[in-house]
């Protein structure tokens, strides 16, 4: 059990930096996920924080010890690799049982915390199989037992569901949140499905070109996006992003499209402003199928043609076309809509988001 | 309905063509080893017979018997060639072993200056002929004064098997996916305990192949091994083959007895060492 505190930590190859000083405060036992495209870092955070990748610059704590330079097997750490990374040669027994033979435990204690750990996640009755013999499931099972055998300050988790089935995955991702309330340890995950990151974490860390975007937990980055970036990042399907200039207390669109300002943003812009305008899908709906929205304040109503309808049985996306692109909006209790109909849209404005064209910034107080 | 029972009547056919196809070829491969073990048998009339004689007329283990009679009743010191040989190509394999693995796991894992230009290098010196060698390295083993020794041979062997073992262990290390020894040091090993736990069983087939491979070259090597020892107490078995050459005469029959001493034990070291050239034991490992 143990914080980890990442200072101004760095990682370059040669002139090419990966890593750009980042600052990171873990609490004990919390669960944090690393989130982003490919290449922005995460993993390399991740390898850092394990000891397998040196850091060119900046300061990494576990328990409050600095462990810039110790080898991976003095931090005390566990790691679940995305390729679950099994000893093939050796059965599931002997996997599990293999950090504690390294550190010379007594064999009964090693025999007690092994059936400890395959009770834990069900693998009793594999433990003479060797890795070949197992199907993906389960060696991501023996990848957490090999993890868990050990009893670490952290455990370190990189893209460990993204080799797993989409049934699998799910199945998986709730045995990780179970597994995270037993144990209770830090969790440091990384992953690039911010499904994963939002259900899984107390808190999210979202990076993109070796910088931290924003940290916050779920509903955090959900409801208050720091950036145009992490707005476009987090939720599925994604908040629906659209450039403006602001005109007068209302926001002009490329292709001439107006719409009113969100009144929560009135005091931050002023005319000539560039803006993005963001709104995420459940903000939008056809008039009387929506999320009521608690008081539903700031509601603006517009009629717009509808391009294609993605029925998901309890509701639908329904896109709509607005500036030129396809709008994504979600319908509950969907009615039948054809494509070319034009329908009258409730936008719910108090939900809106606004950020600087230039910065990427959002523009709430 | 016909359609099907002329497709696997084809398919019949298609086997037995390829059965005959391969025993062909196996007699073609078989039949030399097989002609020296009949040889070995029978007397020098029936080996010098034109047109050959297909089946020994009689059969006798006198040059067997023969060779390890003792000089000056037809044998030759064969118990000495047969140590020489053991002493050169177990100690050159082993030698050479350990450096391929050194050099392998470095070509596999690390990242250096150069590291093209040097594997190209290694490789290139294997366009050399051995032969070629011979008189240049004379020369220098006698300004050396390690002619006619052991180690000036195992010498010799070594420089000839180092890139081909680097070769091919690199090979296989690079089919050790890196995330086991990571794992491996996450687990609480040292880089070293990493390497010897998980990353050598893993390449241990590759590592057994690699040294099959030198120690055949080094019992089999006839060309160096000819210029470079002299005595019975350097001279390896393939060079203890021309003692049966006289001025006029040669001894085929005692050659080829000699050859089938020679065979034995490098069939048995194969056969020994086969089993563990099984691929696939990775499998399982990561997820493909």
């Amino acid at each position: 059990m143990a914080t980890v505190t990442l200072t101004k930590l760095t990682k370059r190859y040669g002139n090419i930096g990966i890593v750009h000083g980042i600052n990171l405060d873990i609490a004990d036992r919390e669960f944090i996920a690393l989130v982003g495209p490919s290449g922005c870092g995460k993993s390399t955070t991740l390898r850092m924080i394990a000891g397998l990748e040196e850091i060119s610059a900046g300061s990494i704590e576990i328990g409050g010890r600095v462990v810039n330079d110790l080898p991976p097997r003095s931090r005390n750490i566990s790691m679940v690799f995305q390729s679950y990374a099994l000893y093939p040669h050796m059965t599931v027994r002997e996997n599990l049982g293999f950090s504690l033979k390294i550190a010379g435990a007594a064999k009964e204690d090693m025999e007690r915390r092994v059936a400890e750990a395959s009770a834990i996640l069900g693998l009793d009755t594999l433990l003479d199989r060797r890795p070949s013999q197992l199907s993906g499931g389960q060696r991501q099972r023996v990848a957490m037992g090999r993890a868990i055998v050990r009893d670490p300050d952290v455990f370190l988790f990189d893209e460990p569901l993204s080799n797993l089935d989409a049934k699998l995955r799910t199945q998986m991702r709730t045995e990780i949140k179970k597994l995270h309330a037993k144990v209770q340890s830090t969790v440091i995950y990384v992953t690039h499905d911010q499904v994963e990151a939002m259900t899984l974490a107390d808190r999210i860390v979202i990076m993109r070109d070796g910088h931290i975007e924003q940290v916050g937990t779920p509903d955090e980055v959900f409801r208050r996006p720091a950036t145009r970036f992490v707005a476009g990042f987090i939720g599925s399907p994604p908040m629906n992003l659209h450039e403006a200039t602001i005109d007068d207390g209302q926001m002009v669109f490329a292709s001439g499209e107006r719409l009113p300002l969100p009144g929560q943003f009135k005091a931050n812009v002023a005319t000539a402003d560039k803006v993005v305008f963001g709104l995420r899908p459940d903000d939008i709906y056809p008039t009387g199928h929506g999320i009521s929205s608690g008081g539903a304040a700031d509601v603006h109503q517009i009629e717009l043609p509808i391009t294609v309808t993605e029925p998901l049985g309890n509701e639908t996306l329904v896109f709509v076309e607005f500036n030129g692109t396809d709008w994504v909006t979600r319908m509950l209790n969907p009615r039948p809509l054809r494509p070319g109909e034009r329908v009258a849209m409730s936008l719910d404005m108090s939900q809106a988001h606004l950020f600087a064209t230039e910065t990427g910034k959002t523009l709430r107080s | 309905m016909d359609e099907n029972s002329s497709a696997r009547l084809k398919r019949r056919l298609t086997g037995i063509v390829y059965r005959i196809g391969l025993f062909l070829a196996m007699l073609t491969i078989c039949l030399p080893g097989l002609w020296i073990v009949i040889s070995s048998l029978r007397p020098t009339v029936e080996i010098m017979a034109k047109p050959p004689v297909w089946i020994p007329q009689e059969i006798s283990f006198d040059a067997y018997v023969a060779m390890f009679s003792g000089i000056g009743k037809g044998g030759i010191p064969v118990i000495e060639y047969f140590r020489n040989s053991l002493i050169i190509s177990v100690t050159s394999t082993v030698i050479a072993v350990a450096i391929g693995m050194a050099g392998g796991y470095a070509f596999a894992r690390y990242r250096f200056r150069g590291k093209s230009s040097v594997f190209l290098g290694l490789m290139l010196t294997r366009t050399v002929p051995g032969i070629a060698l011979s008189l240049p390295l004379f020369f220098l083993y006698v300004r050396l004064g390690i002619i006619d020794t052991h180690f000036g041979l195992i010498l010799a062997y070594v420089a000839l098997n180092v890139p081909f073992t680097i070769w091919l262990i690199d090979g296989f290390f690079r089919q050790v996916p890196k995330d086991l020894a990571e794992a491996a040091q996450i687990d609480g090993c040292t880089r070293w305990q990493a390497f010897w736990q998980v990353e050598f069983p893993l390449a241990g087939p590759g590592i057994a192949s690699a040294a099959i491979f030198a120690f055949l070259t080094c019992w089999n090597e006839f060309a160096l091994a000819s210029q470079l020892t002299r005595s019975v107490s350097a001279k390896t078995l393939p060079v203890g083959l021309l003692d049966y050459t006289a001025e006029f005469t040669i001894d085929w029959r005692g050659m080829c007895a000699l050859a089938v001493v020679m065979i034995i034990p490098a069939l048995t070291l194969t056969y020994i060492v086969q089993k563990h050239l099984v691929g696939g034991l990775t499998s399982g490992a990561v997820k493909g």
